[in-house]
């Protein structure tokens, strides 16, 4: 007997929930059929979300982009130390194969003094001058490439720190001002394309927001009709919803089209410009997370957007 | 069914809608509500109805002080009322069949009961051969029949009407006069609001009159004392 009423407790459930997504499913559908009796106009707004969403997105994977080149260029800071004069061929050498150890160092090259007098005898056009001076005035030198583990400006910069407490150093150089630049200049783009991002997903917001508005006043009627025979604000406000989420369903697939368009095109001419600074560089497109953080992004935005004119205007009417 | 306690509607503004109504209606009546326009029938159906609150006493439906009901719970309330509409409130963009089968959409009918019932709601007003035709290509008197179908197919237990006949010739109106008696006959509360004075004499049933807000006549309030 309580078995039988649990049974029926259950079936009651499961009939429930199939009830409940029999219905999202046919609203789901219903609005899409809705969306698609005006096609032009629905294409429309898709259209201004899609520009809208496209921008921060192609943004985006360019900065992706000079992120993925200018990595190429962190390998260029180098840190120079200057030997002490006191310290000999043999230390030097010790010193290159101690420093090479290190889990942070990629590549450590040895400039003996000799060495390095005579390139600077040949590169500078002193030699002659040179030849009069008694002593070799120059230090030995090794320089110094930081490894993967040290390849962030502050790690560079702490490696530099350990080297220069190195008895055998005189002076520790890293030349990487241009790189922290770089860093610096990315992090504003960065930043800008965060900023731009949220005014223009304001702006779909607000777009989806007054579609949906425009859509409510449109069905007034139907509105004040299904007060009446008791419809809850749920069932009401479902087929807005669903409009609001087709809208930005379909506002991410044209951003995502006009985004892959637009770097098929410019890949070719950055290529062929890459090839001309003899570097091999692929662009990348849109991949798969960013997609992915594209769609839920403008299926979210088109959601909220109806959800706003939702909760402003469906409370207004009123059957009286 | 219905109870009003000393009811009275002020709208905003110090206009008195209805002031200190008295009466009770049990269940399986049928009533007449009458009165010069503006006197305050379309007020009384819709403190029924809950689209307006009372401003001073009480308002019971079906046992139920409407005071009680909290904003959440109206449409609940609402489809344990059938309510028909001088201008019908059909939607013209879809068929008949959809049209009546709304209420039961609402309320989250499956599928094969929708279609059972909105045929026998079609069938009790005779249009059930219309049902995928559209409401505007319906005469007027159809278009009424379509929304009391609309009113009952998920079988309330009591029908509010307003002005039902407004717009019918005296034939139309009887014949939709006669559905009204059907429904009370099987136990249906029915309440009428309506000045068609000539069609309400030649009727039986207990006549409610009100003027300026008042109730000023009841013809059977002492018959009709049983709870």
């Amino acid at each position: 007997m309580a078995k039988s009423a649990r049974q029926s407790g259950d079936n009651a459930l499961a009939t429930g929930l199939h009830v409940w997504l029999l219905r999202h499913l046919q609203v789901f559908f219903y609005s899409l059929g809705q969306l698609s009796r005006h096609p032009f106009a629905t294409l429309m707004t898709a259209a201004v979300i899609g520009i809208a969403l496209a921008l921060p997105a192609g943004l985006h994977v360019v900065l992706k982009n000079a992120q993925q080149v200018s990595g190429g260029w962190d390998g260029a800071a180098k840190i120079s130390l200057f030997l002490k004069k006191t310290v000999d061929d043999r230390q030097a050498r010790a010193l290159q194969a101690q420093i090479r150890k290190l889990p942070e160092v990629g590549q450590v090259r040895y400039i003996s003094r000799d060495h390095a007098l005579e390139e600077f005898q040949r590169l500078s056009g002193f030699g002659d001058a040179l030849d009069a001076l008694e002593d070799n005035p120059l230090p030995s030198v090794l320089v110094i490439q930081p490894g993967l583990a040290a390849s962030q400006p502050a790690q560079t910069r702490q490696l530099l720190e350990k080297l220069r407490n190195y008895p055998e150093v005189d002076i520790a150089n890293l030349d990487m001002q241009w790189v922290k630049r770089l860093y610096a200049i990315m992090d504003i783009v960065r930043r800008g394309v965060l900023v731009l991002a949220v005014l223009l997903a304001m702006a779909v917001l607000l777009v989806v927001g007054n579609t949906i508005r425009l859509a409510i006043q449109n069905r007034r009627d139907e509105i004040v009709v299904m007060k009446l025979i008791g419809g809850t604000d749920a069932f009401i406000r479902r087929p807005f919803l669903y409009t609001g989420f087709w809208y930005g369903l379909f506002g991410g697939l044209i951003a995502f089209v006009l985004v892959s368009l637009s770097f098929s095109v410019l890949s070719g001419p950055i290529e062929r410009l890459a090839g001309l600074y003899q570097q091999q560089f692929v662009l990348s497109g849109l991949d798969f997370d960013s997609a992915l953080l594209l769609f839920a992004a403008s299926i979210l935005l088109g959601l909220g957007g109806s959800w706003l004119a939702v909760g402003r205007h469906l409370r207004d009417i009123e059957p009286a | 069914m219905i109870r009003f306690t000393h009811a009275s509607k002020r709208y905003p503004g110090g206009h008195d809608a209805l002031t200190d109504v008295n009466f009770h209606m049990p269940p399986g009546q049928m009533a007449f509500l009458t009165g010069h326009s503006g006197a305050g029938k379309s007020t009384l159906l819709k403190l029924i109805a809950l689209l307006e609150r009372t401003s001073r006493g009480q308002v019971f439906v079906n046992g139920q002080n409407t005071a009680k009901v909290p904003r959440r719970r109206i449409p609940y309330f609402r489809r344990e009322i059938g309510i028909i509409f001088q201008d019908h409130q059909l939607l013209f963009d879809r068929t008949v069949f959809d049209n009546v089968a709304l209420p039961l959409i609402i309320a989250g009918y499956p599928h094969r009961e929708i279609g059972r019932r909105v045929r026998a709601a079609l069938d009790k007003v005779s249009l059930l051969g219309k049902e995928k035709v559209y409401p505007i290509t319906l005469s007027g008197g159809e278009q009424q029949r379509v929304g009391i179908a609309r009113a009952v197919v998920n079988k309330p237990a009591l029908l509010l009407a307003d002005e039902p006949t407004g717009n019918l010739d005296p034939a139309l109106s009887r014949e939709i006069m006669a559905i009204f008696t059907e429904f009370s006959q099987v136990g249906v509360t029915v309440l009428i609001a309506s000045h068609d004075l000539a069609l309400i004499e030649s009727l039986p049933n207990r006549v409610l009159e009100l003027k300026n807000g008042k109730l000023v006549a009841d013809s059977g309030d002492d018959s009709e004392q049983v709870a």
